[in-house]
């Protein structure tokens, strides 16, 4: 079927868009990833201006506190989800696009086969573990991804893994922890921002899709909506940061953390020699420790690195069991590969085990 | 030296922006590069050594932790941020 072009007229009166670029976007496929308030004015306008095919992915439903910046919901669609009705009102407002729902969340085991239908992928999401694995996993597949992201009154834009140009990783390398940095249900949110970022991540969308212009690649747009200052910054890539062959175990956050912990009968019954690293700080340790252990505080587990042999399996121990799983969940995520165990109970647990 | 604040590095100093006076008024010894801004923040600012990441832009262009710093430079530091 030959689509009516006649609704894109206005746009495609622009010279130099015209006639062949509205017909590449009719062309694409747009995975929107997260239907909350980035996504919703990139669904619309991505939507309305003609892209081919969407698929809208989010698995939350939606709730009253979300009406004030999640403009395509209403009142009485409280507790229904995000996607079904954001698929219902798309397909309204333009019939000839193909629509998909995917009521799940982006995770590490659908991430690679969803993503790899898409031509671009709009990362809508508000937290970092889908962030990090949009990231990995665009540049497994080499699909470009927009980028928006909000904080407080601030908002951000870039262009990643687009053309060879510079990742998400190489702006900012290492996920933050959880609690690091306020997300918007702790912190709050504007109304008014996240259309404002979102429609900035649908303009550049339509760039990269239909050529137009100068794609926000290796810049990352700062936004301050207190002052309406903008601002670029230029940065490049970092190769190592393209080296993804595959996706981490884990892109979950600390609070759910899934690190092993072994009991302590289990790590005594085994008599073969461990490496043991017993993450107290210092005074802690020298007040009574295992024989075989090796100290390196908490704090200082990243700069202590060289001393671990991440080739054999590493277990932990702190004094109740907390730090130690801390320890253990931190090096999973840089070292993805490695064989990590935290000792349940710690040193109280062992204290009472041995007496 | 002036220092504007991005995201959660606003909440942690408490103002939009940080001005470095130059060393001759203070005579204590600035930073000549990134490394050493990163080190003389995170002692007055210690909740800044937590961020795992955290970008500095020296003239708004991302810059490693050798980049030289001058006093007449604008400094951005800019984290992650993560709400949509």
């Amino acid at each position: 079927m030959i689509p009516d072009l006649s609704k894109y007229k206005r746009q495609t009166l622009l010279k130099s868009f015209g006639l062949d670029k509205q017909s590449k976007l009719l062309e694409s496929k747009v995975l929107i990833v997260g239907l909350g308030g980035l996504g919703i004015p990139v669904g619309q306008y991505l939507n309305a201006m003609g892209v081919g095919s969407l698929g809208l992915m989010d698995n939350d439903t939606i709730a009253l506190h979300n009406l004030h910046r999640q403009v395509l919901y209403s009142e009485k669609e409280v507790g229904r989800l995000k996607v079904e009705v954001a698929a219902r009102k798309l397909k309204e407002q333009n019939s000839q696009t193909s629509i998909t729902a995917i009521p799940k969340f982006l995770d590490k085991d659908n991430a690679l086969e969803i993503i790899s239908d898409y031509d671009l992928v709009v990362d809508a999401s508000d937290n970092f573990s889908t962030r990090y694995l949009v990231n990995d996993a665009c540049v497994i597949l080499n699909k470009p991804f927009v980028y928006g992201a909000l904080h407080d009154f601030e908002g951000q834009v870039s262009v990643f893994n687009y053309k060879n140009g510079p990742t998400y990783r190489c702006l900012f390398p290492n996920r933050p922890k959880a609690q690091e940095i306020p997300n918007c249900d702790e912190h709050g949110v504007l109304g008014v921002l996240p259309g404002i970022i979102g429609n900035l991540q649908a303009l550049e969308a339509v760039k990269v899709l239909s050529k137009v212009g100068e794609v926000l690649s290796g810049k990352l747009l700062l936004f301050d909506g207190l002052t309406q200052k903008s601002r670029l910054v230029q940065f490049k890539e970092n190769p190592d940061n393209k080296n993804i062959s595959r996706l981490q175990e884990r892109y979950g956050s600390d609070s759910c953390s899934t690190a092993q912990t072994i009991r302590t009968e289990d790590f005594f019954e085994d008599k073969e020699p461990k490496q043991l690293i017993d993450v107290r700080s210092k005074a802690e340790f020298n007040s009574g420790h295992l024989e075989i252990a090796m100290n390196i505080p908490l704090q200082e587990l990243e700069d202590g690195l060289g001393k671990i042999d991440l080739e054999r399996p590493v277990y932990f121990v702190c004094q109740s069991g907390k730090r130690s799983q801390i320890a253990a969940q931190r090096l999973s995520e840089l070292f993805p590969e490695s064989t990590l165990f935290s000792i349940e109970g710690g040193m109280d647990q062992i204290s009472t085990v041995c007496r | 030296m002036t220092i504007l604040l991005f995201g959660v590095t606003k909440d942690i100093i408490g103002s939009p922006s940080l001005s470095i006076p130059s060393s001759s008024i203070t005579g204590k010894k600035l930073p000549n590069n990134v490394g050493e801004l990163r080190t003389f923040l995170g002692k007055a600012y210690p909740e800044l050594n937590s961020l795992s990441s955290l970008a500095i832009a020296v003239n708004n262009s991302y810059a490693d932790d050798d980049t030289e710093v001058n006093s007449y430079d604008e400094i951005a530091l800019i984290p992650p941020v993560s709400g949509g």
